[in-house]
């Protein structure tokens, strides 16, 4: 009995090998939390369309589906950021040279509670705040209470993005960080959970997260510029203040299957789910 | 060829016995390996003792004090909570309760002990959580209490189960002696079925807190994160088990980074591997 189920075990995991080794039919995607439900999306729509052919999409961070491409775990990697010189230089060592796609833009969006009477900010005390030196919300025209500062955790390419456009402005030589006081929430959904639950929260997050259960702020890039909420149209017309690209990266050129599911990502049909799932298409 | 059997079967067996081992120290080399790369560009004191952890900035900042400081804070706090019910509920069981009861409240401890972290976890974000805020009127509710109160639960099994055995293992003619000495059912317990049992109560106390301190899951969805270190219960905090599940996606193979969450690594090993040295310790003590 048990030397048939072990015989069994031992079958099934050589066939599981032979299929990963030959049937090349399945393509494995990983990597920003922001893009996973937009990586479902197309997945879904390939899938049904191509039914002969799987895709597997996985999220975890850009950081964790970059690092995946190099050690060559995935097909895919979705990232909300560029690729860093220091992971390049690591992939090129392994044999891997990424290729990167630019898919959709996503505009970032910095969330409170509805309670929450402040409904503006400008870039510059958005920065203060999420940096700990603004930590009540009076001085910001809200009521007396302390700040409670959401961020996403290290992993996450839209750390990476709010930390070095929003804190740093962009400067290269800036040092400022996110205040340690600052709560790292594992995913964005865990972050829109509790702005929801929690007057006193701020938070970011791509507008895809955005619900009625929280208001988005609207954010100028100054005092004198015009404060503009984060809606689709302001992104494409570049008004909305923080918005980004979000790759795919790809291990040389895409060739084959990996190819076929990019090209549909770019047609009319891929860039039309972007649209669905509250994303920004490209080429408009 | 009987023989031959048996030959084959004690030699199958020393090998398990010995892979344990082997394992174990393989693991500890590789950490090590891994984690002392870190010191070639970090002060060892300035990672135990620095205040800022930036992991991921040009330069990093590598200080894990705000980390071990947010890791004892809520092993304390659940050992305060989990240590006295616990040690109560061993002696329900094994002295007081009714057998019927008795079987059932055994039943219930080995169900705590089988839901899985991440469960209690969640169940602790949507219920616990809300409530640490507002009771004590707090900005967030993500505090290092609310971490203490999960995490007794799951310390809870494993001390009640093991306190409940070293109280079982005390010689019924201590028990028997007090009583016929004129002692009341009370004076027993007290007096003496617990300085009696007291190195094993103390081990089951030592076990439970190791479970404690490497519990990952849990700690990292309700303790809110914040890499400062805590002034009181009722801030957030972030332990070392959740800043090595959260980054070690992230960390670039071989940079800084990577080596750093393993020097976290080697810190947590130390520390449950002095927990279990003093349980052993405790053990053996009872049974000399």
């Amino acid at each position: 009995m048990f030397k048939k189920g072990l015989f069994l075990a031992i079958a099934v995991l050589f066939l599981n090998n032979a299929f990963a080794a030959s049937g090349r039919n399945s393509i494995q995607i990983k990597g920003s939390d922001t893009m996973v439900n937009l990586g479902q999306a197309w997945a879904e729509k390939y899938t049904e369309k191509n039914p002969a052919e799987f895709v597997a999409v996985t999220g975890g961070g850009s950081g964790t589906g970059l690092s995946s491409l190099i050690s060559g775990t995935c097909d895919i990697a979705m990232s909300s950021r560029n690729i860093k010189d220091k992971e390049i230089a690591l992939a090129k060592q392994k044999g891997i040279n990424p290729y990167e796609i630019k898919v959709a833009l996503d505009g970032l969006a910095v969330v409170v509670n509805p309670k929450n009477p402040v409904s503006k900010l400008t870039i510059g005390q958005l920065a203060q705040i999420f940096t700990g030196k603004i930590n009540n919300w009076k001085e910001v025209g809200g009521q007396d209470a302390k700040i409670v500062i959401l961020s996403r955790e290290v992993n996450s390419g839209t750390h990476v993005y709010f930390k070095e456009h929003v804190l740093r402005r962009g400067d290269p030589n800036s040092k400022e960080e996110f205040a340690p006081s600052a709560l790292l929430l594992s995913s964005s959904q865990a972050i829109a959970d509790e702005v929801a639950n929690n007057p006193l929260a701020i938070g970011y997050y791509g507008m895809g997260y955005i619900s009625a259960k929280q208001k988005p702020i609207l954010v100028a890039g100054d005092e004198k510029s015009e404060y503009i909420a984060p809606t689709i149209e302001n992104v494409v017309s570049g008004k909305y203040p923080i918005s980004r690209p979000l790759f795919l990266y790809t291990n040389g050129e895409p060739a084959g299957l990996v190819k076929k599911f990019v090209d549909f990502i770019l047609s009319k049909e891929g860039q039309d789910i972007v649209l669905a799932t509250d994303f920004v298409p490209i080429n408009k | 060829m009987r023989k031959f059997k048996e030959f084959i079967i004690e030699k199958l067996i020393l090998i398990c016995g010995l892979a344990s081992v082997f394992f174990v120290i393989l693991i500890f080399l590789f950490l090590l390996k891994e984690g002392m790369s870190i010191f070639k560009t970090v002060n060892p004191a300035k990672f135990l003792f620095g205040k800022n952890w930036y992991p991921i900035s040009e330069p990093g900042q590598f200080g894990i004090l705000p980390l071990i400081s947010g890791s004892l804070l809520v092993t304390l706090g659940a050992a305060i909570i989990s240590i006295p019910i616990g040690v109560a509920c061993a002696i329900y069981i094994a002295e007081v309760a009714p057998l019927k009861i008795k079987e059932i409240l055994k039943a219930g401890i080995e169900l705590l002990a089988a839901i899985p972290s991440v469960v209690l976890g969640f169940i602790g974000m949507v219920t616990l959580v809300p409530w640490v805020k507002n009771i004590f009127h707090l900005p967030t509710g993500l505090t290092a209490l609310s971490g203490s109160i999960m995490l007794a639960f799951m310390a809870m099994p494993t001390i009640v189960s093991i306190a409940e055995d070293a109280l079982y293992s005390v010689p019924k003619s201590y028990k028997e002696g007090a009583l016929a000495l004129g002692a009341t059912h009370w004076q027993t317990i007290w007096r003496v079925m617990l300085p009696a049992g007291s190195s094993g109560i103390l081990a089951a106390v030592m076990l439970g807190i190791g479970r404690v301190i490497g519990e990952t899951m849990a700690v990292m969805m309700i303790t809110g994160n914040a890499a400062l270190i805590p002034h009181s219960i009722l801030q957030p905090v972030r332990t070392l088990t959740a800043t090595i599940a959260a980054e070690m996606g992230e960390a670039v193979v071989g940079s800084e980074h990577y080596f750093a969450l393993f020097a976290i690594g080697i810190v947590l090993f130390v520390i449950s591997f002095m927990i279990n040295v003093s349980a052993d310790l405790f053990l053996h003590r009872e049974r000399q």
